[in-house]
């Protein structure tokens, strides 16, 4: 079985007043062959009209990734990848669903268990001609000008990076690569080199952003789902928030994701990224499902600056992730939040890395795995202290909940400490949800099911307390649908 | 027909039989006491009636309100007005009090078809439930039984029954390991919900609970059977005597 199904990019699905992509409409007839070479990676960059600098940095990611082989440390299985079967560049269009009656009903039946009004159930589907329902319901005009008005004002910038590399082409070049390099591993040179959107944020000196950044309301968000690169800036003194990921599934017919992240953070400033995943997780026999190999890194190359992942990951059939703190700023602080839920045959393998390099540099991991169905999860997380790090020091919390006797708990910590004077503290449980805890939940009238869906957000706690109120609330119901059918 | 009728009740646990029938009639509005020395099989038919795994009935039938409560999930259970007090009651890490009796309360009343309580609504009748219960509100912010001390614990369990106002409460042992105070407290919150459509299962190792909460007919549970019934008397003669003679007598 090839592991990749088609690509589709529909640049500018939803559409805004004032948002100019020249070639939108070519990009529709236009394909580039199936495939990764060099005349792809040009095709790319000329399509996008980008400079020279941009291109040979791409052809450079290339060659090392010509270089590289898959990593195979991973506690996954997935049949070979063949990545000369993709379509890197605007893909053949499958046609899209005329109406609802023609979308996945499993995947019509999570919208409705979410909430999620019918008009935009459609556009989340891809049902054709549903941009205007999407327009309807988020008021995505208005919207999106009323807020980017409130950002420019607070000389805040935030935009599809592509949108970035030209307008801001000096900014692009400083940072972009310049915290996960173009050679850094298997998946994120093969986003560096084709990579087509993603978002930029650059908050300048001293400001803080005034309101909570969103893909969810980012105009294009809908198409940059396979190669996705973001990259956040936040100078001297500037804080900023960004909520990446939306609750509601989205019909997506990529099976390899491959995103880059990279955030860096000034002197004394202030980064929080919270994810919510849920790309399609297969079915329960453990079909389908996207691959999901991500790179998440931040750099606090500022003395007292604070970088914290919140993530809840529930979604994907495999997820490959490691959002990692550089601590290179003296007092820099970094935070992992995880709570990553596997369900039927899903696989994770994720976790942090800590990387201590400065002095009194602090960081805190807690980490939630939860087991369902045959599902397998691994917490992998490195602490290492480099020399310099002196009075560096990490509280790891590493919690694991199985649910039933088919899955497995994995925690494989790294710690290594080259300075005498750091502190590390790690802490570990597993535990199988107990019968006396469910007893007593049912013997006061709620289900099985809603339980388990207390018992689990019950253990979750420390971590969705750190996600904004409105995403916390989705991300709750999004764990009791991912455990659906996982007990009785 | 009594509210709860139990005939020929036998129970094993991992083979081994607990209960070797038990027989007890308990009519609505009527409050009887269960006695017995330790090991006699209290929780055993406790956890027998609240459904709970494991508890395994190889004989007898139980009915409530004229249904057969054995063929009931526990959750139904709870839905048609059983509630069980547990003798040790259990820690939820995590979950918010308030938020778990909300939850409890509205799925019993999604059960009935009666309409969800909001959060307002909710709040302003728990912090009243406490005051009649001498509690302190910060119970409803702290996660359920964690940290609680022994008496904290057995107290939240009578806020619990105030907010869900069974037709049968059933109560595990909840004076063990009480003061008289905190006695005194768990007393009235039985007896605040005394009347014709409130009946219960008063179990206890001491007389001293019954001084508070005056039963109308206590049972002695010994060996998993019921040995002797007789009226409030029955438990003064038993503080003076003991269990031992009277275990002896029923087994001559
Ligand atoms: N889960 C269990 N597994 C094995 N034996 C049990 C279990 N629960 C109770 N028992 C046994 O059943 C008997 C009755 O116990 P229990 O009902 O707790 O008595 P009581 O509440 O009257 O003290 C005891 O011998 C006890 O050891
Ligand atoms: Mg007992």
């Amino acid at each position: 079985m090839s592991a990749v199904a088609e690509t589709i990019e529909t640049v500018s699905a939803v559409t805004e007043g004032g948002y100019k992509w020249g070639f939108e409409t070519e990009i529709e007839t236009e394909l580039a062959p199936k495939g990764l070479s060099e005349e792809t990676i040009r095709l790319i960059s000329a399509r996008k009209n980008e400079p020279e600098w941009l291109l040979a940095w791409r052809l450079k990611a290339f060659a090392a990734w010509q270089s590289m082989t898959e990593p195979g440390w991973a506690r996954v299985t997935h049949p070979a990848i063949d990545y000369q079967a993709i379509h890197y560049y605007a893909a053949p269009k499958k046609p899209a669903p005329r109406n609802l009656s023609e979308v996945d009903p499993e995947l019509l039946r999570t919208y409705e268990k979410l909430g999620i009004p019918l008009s935009e159930q459609a556009a989340l589907a891809g049902v054709e001609g549903s941009r205007v329902a999407v327009d309807a319901v988020f008021d995505s005009v208005s919207v999106a000008t009323t807020f980017r008005k409130t950002l420019a004002r607070a000389g805040v910038i935030f935009c599809p990076i592509s949108e970035a590399v030209r307008e801001h082409p000096e900014l692009v070049r400083r940072y972009l690569g310049s915290v996960v390099p173009p050679g850094d591993n298997f998946f994120a040179a093969l986003n560096s080199a084709v990579f087509t959107d993603g978002s930029f944020v650059f908050v300048p000196k001293g400001v803080r952003c005034p309101m909570e950044l969103s893909t969810y309301f980012r105009i294009n968000a809908r198409s940059t789902g396979q190669f996705e690169r973001t990259l956040i800036i936040a100078e001297d003194g500037a804080y900023v928030s960004y909520l990446e990921g939306c609750t509601a599934p989205m019909r997506d017919e990529n099976q390899l994701h491959a995103a880059v992240v990279e955030l860096v953070a000034l002197n004394e400033a202030e980064i929080k990224y919270s994810t919510v995943q849920n790309w399609y997780p297969g079915d329960a026999e453990g079909r389908g499902g996207i691959f999901n190999f991500v790179t998440k890194r931040g750099a606090c190359r500022g003395r007292k600056s604070k970088i914290s992942w919140t993530q809840v990951e529930t979604g994907s059939a495999i997820t490959w992730k490691y959002p990692s703190c550089i601590l290179q700023g003296a007092e820099s602080v970094g935070a992992f939040y995880s709570v990553a839920l596997t369900n039927n045959f899903q696989q994770a393998d994720t976790g942090t890395k800590m990387l201590h390099l400065g002095p009194d540099t602090k960081s805190t991991i807690v980490s939630k795995g939860i087991s369902a169905g045959r599902s397998n999860n691994t917490y992998r997380g490195l602490v290492r202290i480099m020399p310099r790090a002196a009075r560096a020091r990490n509280f790891t919390q590493c919690d694991s909940l199985l649910i039933g006797d088919r899955c497995g708990a994995h925690t494989v910590p790294y710690i290594e400490s080259r300075n005498a004077t750091a502190r590390i503290e790690h802490e570990a449980t597993t535990s199988k949800i107990a019968e006396d805890q469910l007893f007593y939940c049912r013997s006061r009238g709620l289900s099985e099911e809603d339980s388990v869906n207390l018992i689990v957000n019950g253990f979750c706690r420390e971590v969705l307390k750190e996600l904004p109120m409105e995403f916390a609330v989705e991300a709750q119901k999004l764990l009791a649908l991912s455990l659906e059918g996982s007990v009785g | 027909m009594a509210l709860l009728e139990i005939r020929g009740l036998a129970a094993e646990v991992e083979g081994k039989p607990i209960l070797r029938g038990v027989d007890l009639s308990l009519p609505e509005g009527e409050v009887h006491a269960i006695m017995g020395p330790n090991g006699s099989g209290k929780s055993t038919l406790a956890y027998v009636l609240a459904g709970r795994e494991g508890y395994h009935v190889s004989a007898g039938s139980v009915r409530f309100d004229g249904e057969d409560l054995l063929a009931m999930d526990p959750e139904a259970r709870a839905a048609a007005g059983l509630f069980l007090a547990f003798q040790y009651p259990v820690e939820l890490p995590g979950v918010g009090n308030a938020n778990f009796l909300r939850t409890a309360l509205n799925a019993v009343r999604r059960a009935r078809a009666e309409p969800e309580i909001d959060a307002m609504k909710f709040l302003k009748e728990a912090r009243a439930a406490l005051k009649r219960l001498s509690m302190s509100e910060e119970m409803l912010k702290r996660n359920v039984n964690v940290g609680f001390s022994g008496g904290e614990k057995k107290r939240n369990e009578i806020f619990q029954m105030a907010l869900l106002r069974p037709r049968l409460a059933i109560l595990d042992e909840t004076d063990s390991g009480l003061d008289i105070d905190a006695l005194k407290i768990v007393a009235n919150g039985v007896n605040a919900l005394r009347g014709e459509k409130f009946s219960a299962l008063v179990i206890t190792h001491y007389q001293r609970l019954l001084d508070h909460i005056v039963p109308d007919k206590v049972h002695v549970l010994s060996e998993g059977r019921i040995v002797r019934s007789g009226g409030p008397e029955l438990a003064l003669s038993l503080e003076e005597s003991g269990y031992a003679g009277l275990v002896a007598e029923a087994a001559a």
